[in-house]
């Protein structure tokens, strides 16, 4: 639909990034080649433009970098945290001044909107080490005995919608308490991790402390396998996290889990509707719905449904979908060709059992992976699009006529990761946000992050908390007696 | 409140919330709460939206008929409202395809004047009547105020509310004011209603005073006068913009919408008129329906659209002073 007011394109410029036709694994301050010698590509999906080869870790690769990480584990967790800090905060300003380049990458690689990578992602993941450099040494003070200890190395395995910012929720809480890290970005966006290698480097951190190692699965399922390996640590889907249970089940390694949702977003009659409708558009359009926490249902009070539909249509109408590098786009690709189909079958299966779909009139690019923003309404409990997690730009719209029913809703899932409450009395905000069984309540706002506040799960959601002060427990052993050192 | 289909049942709908002090504070009370963050945070995300080239010199262009050019001041002269409306018709002497300003705004005894220097051409005259800008007299001076303006040609009169009266929960007496006004203005002139929302500090209060307007027949919803500490926001633009959207929905009446004071920069002009454009709708985009009120912006303006012809800034003396 042509408007009066056409919004010329607004591209970023992607000279300002520097892509190297190959990239190597990150193994003690070194990139080498994989010594299976294997590669993958690594695509653009918003133009299926191949970005980079990429080497493939196997298990000797894997072998390698973990005794590199043990080695390294010596002095890093000899040293006082006060000179951890130091490089960490070293990390935090880099990460700050080519926070241009790096929104830029992450965008090319995962294709979500440059205004997120922009405005949301990087200062997060500068965020994010600044936090976790602030606690390195205080940490006798964070309420986890007078003295913890770090486990050792740890393993982490990231999935590919925050790809930098997964990586930073990871790393600097682990080399704030010590440890050191192995860890495996997703297979279709490893380039900003491989940036961060970059990063250590210039730092000047000491080789071994982070070792990065692209792959798929097995890769993943190597590390995590692996026996001198203290400690798991993963993001992804809840397939994933009960296979990374099982192989951790009975040995020595601690585990955290930050795996799937399926997030109720409850609007009350007496919600702030239009900042309501902003929230819900944020909540599951936000990074094209690929969010472990989105509000990917909403349940509305049935006596404000029709008004509410209303608004919410007219308002995605107004999202501009396309090119992830224009400023003023809102809703990019897809990440894969694999998740388009996942997204497209759920959402058929949608409406094969009866919901309504609903997309607004907007242009689809030819190459790429692309999903216009999509509704679903008369959905009930019982369909598909209300339980599984679809992991895409897809909401599915519930009612409920009293807030106990609104809670018995929310709870009805077999996730717990978040929900959200819109209301103007305080009360009902306090009252509700209690009965919910979801990690993060957020009221009269959505998907808002900050990395003094811990995230985690209930039920298949996982297990464990990241960011805050709980996010440095999963990093540490009990407290040793008093008095010893 | 709830969305009726029927927008000629809704209107009549409406007429019944005016019928008595209680019907209308319900009414009023009633309305969606506006919360602060999140209105806060819509405005500034809206001011993220990158406008370049064809857009920018839409927006420019656009920007500029939209300008009610104001002098309003004490020591206004007919030297001054003179030379302000002959800038209006033609703000850039050196290049005459610039579209004219919507309209100067002047005193009420500076009309005549004003009417005179642009006569002949689209500029409209609008005159700040009903004692501004404190609003504090009688009805009857007021009204006269008004009329005054009217008879001396004025086709637009902005009028400012009894803040004091709406701050005490007095919305009747408000209300009341502006029919009367609305009245005094008769048929020739559009009625702009100041609301001073600096003055009327929260959301709330705001988005209840822009229903009110609506109700009392006005014409265009006006965030301030300009003569206090906080006057046009982007944030308290949105949320008009969100009124007359929703006023449009329920009645099928169109109201314009007009931030004032503040607005200095280009800039700043294109994020109100991305406001519009992703609020309100394209609709309201025109100067019958969204106008600036500003004094220092249409320099800027001009400053602007001279380097987008000619790839070269200029400077303040490649523009008139007034």
């Amino acid at each position: 639909m042509a408007s009066v007011f056409e919004y010329a394109p607004a591209p970023e410029s992607r000279s300002i990034v520097d892509i190297a036709p190959s990239y190597g694994l990150f193994i003690d301050g070194e990139f080498v080649e994989a010594a299976e010698g294997k590669v993958f590509k690594t695509v653009s999906p918003s133009t299926e433009e191949v970005l980079a080869e990429i080497a493939q870790a196997g298990e000797a690769d894997v072998d390698r970098a973990v005794k590199a990480a043990r080695k390294a584990f010596e002095k890093w967790s000899a040293l006082p945290g006060s000179e951890r800090a130091k490089y960490l905060f070293r990390i935090a300003r880099i990460i700050q001044e080519r926070a241009r380049e790096l929104a830029v990458l992450e965008t090319l690689d995962n294709g979500k909107p440059i205004k997120e990578t922009r405005d949301a992602d990087l200062p997060l993941v500068a965020a994010h080490f600044f936090y976790y450099a602030g606690w390195a040494d205080k940490l006798e003070h964070a309420g986890f005995g007078r003295n913890p200890k770090p486990l050792g190395v740890a393993g982490q395995v990231i999935p590919w919608n925050f790809p930098l910012l997964m990586l930073a929720w990871k790393i600097a809480p682990a080399l704030a308490t010590g440890n050191t890290v192995v860890l495996k970005p997703a297979e279709t966006t490893p380039l900003s991790a491989l940036f961060f290698a970059d990063i250590c480097r210039q730092a000047g951190l000491p080789k071994g402390v982070v070792n990065i190692l692209p792959g798929y699965g097995d890769t993943g399922a190597a590390i995590v396998a692996h026996p001198d390996v203290d400690k798991v640590a993963f993001t992804g889907s809840t397939a994933v996290g009960k296979e990374i249970a099982r192989t951790v089940a009975g040995t020595r390694k601690k585990v955290t889990l930050e795996l799937g949702g399926k997030g109720a977003n409850i609007v009350f009659d007496d919600a702030p509707i239009d900042q309501a409708v902003e929230g819900i558009v944020n909540g599951i359009f936000f990074n094209q719905g690929q969010v472990c926490c989105a509000g990917s249902r909403l349940l509305v009070q049935e006596s404000i449904q029709e008004e509410l539909l209303e608004s919410l249509k007219r308002r995605l109408s107004t999202l501009r979908l396309g090119d992830p590098l224009d400023k003023n786009t809102d809703i990019g690709a897809i990440n894969s060709e694999e998740q388009l189909t996942r997204i497209t079958s759920l959402v058929e299966q949608g409406e094969a059992e009866g919901a309504e779909r609903w997309s607004p009139a907007c242009e689809i690019p030819t190459a790429g992976y692309w999903f216009a923003p999509t509704l679903f309404t008369n959905v009930t409990q019982a369909h598909t699009v209300a339980r599984d997690e679809i992991f895409g730009p897809v909401l599915s719209v519930l009612t409920f006529r009293t807030p106990d029913e609104a809670v018995a809703k929310a709870n009805n899932t077999a996730y717990g990761l978040s929900a959200g409450i819109w209301t103007e009395k305080g009360s009902r905000i306090l009252a509700v946000a209690n009965k919910l069984r979801a990690g993060v309540v957020w009221s009269n706002t959505f998907n808002k992050f900050d990395p003094t506040s811990p995230f985690g799960g209930y039920k298949e959601s996982g297990f464990g908390r990241e960011g805050g002060r709980h996010g440095l427990e999963a990093y540490l052993a009990p407290s040793s007696p008093e008095g010893e050192r | 409140m709830t969305m009726p289909t029927n927008a000629s049942a809704a209107a009549h709908a409406l007429t019944d919330v005016t019928a008595s002090d209680s019907t209308l504070r319900r009414f009023l009370h009633g309305l969606p709460g506006v919360d602060a963050v999140g209105l806060e945070g819509r405005a500034a995300s809206l001011g993220t939206r990158s406008i370049k080239t064809t857009a920018k010199a839409y927006a420019i262009d656009l920007a500029i008929s939209m300008v009610d050019l104001t002098t309003l001041e004490g020591a206004d002269t007919p030297g001054k409202v003179r030379a302000l409306g002959v800038k209006a018709v033609h703000p850039d002497p050196t290049d005459r395809t610039t579209p004219a300003t919507a309209a100067v705004c002047v005193y009420p005894d500076m009309v005549a004047t004003a009417k005179e220097a642009v006569a002949g051409s689209t500029v409209k005259v609008a005159s700040v009547a009903t004692a501004f800008p404190a609003g504090r007299a009688a009805l009857t001076v007021k009204l006269a105020d008004v009329r005054e303006a009217v008879a001396a040609g004025a086709d637009e009169i902005d009028m400012v509310i009894d803040r004091g009266a709406f701050l005490a929960g007095n919305y009747m007496k408000v209300y009341d004011e502006i029919v009367a006004v609305k009245e005094a203005c008769g048929t020739s002139a559009r009625l702009k209603v100041i609301f001073e929302t600096g003055e009327l500090s929260t959301y709330d209060n705001i988005r209840r005073a822009s229903w009110l307007g609506m109700l009392a027949g006005a014409d265009f919803i006006k965030t301030s006068t300009g003569k206090v500490a906080v006057n046009a926001t982007p944030a308290n633009t949105l949320l008009m913009l969100e009124a007359v959207r929703d006023f449009r929905a329920q009645t099928g009446i169109q109201v314009g919408v007009k931030p004032a004071g503040g607005i200095r920069t280009t800039k700043d002009a294109v994020k109100f008129l991305v406001l519009v454009n992703e609020t309100a709708g394209e609709d309201w985009l025109d100067n019958h329906w969204f106008r600036f009120g500003a004094s220092s912006l249409l320099n800027d303006l001009l400053m602007q659209r001279q380097k987008l012809a000619t790839g070269r800034y200029s400077g303040p003396d490649y523009v008139t002073v007034d």
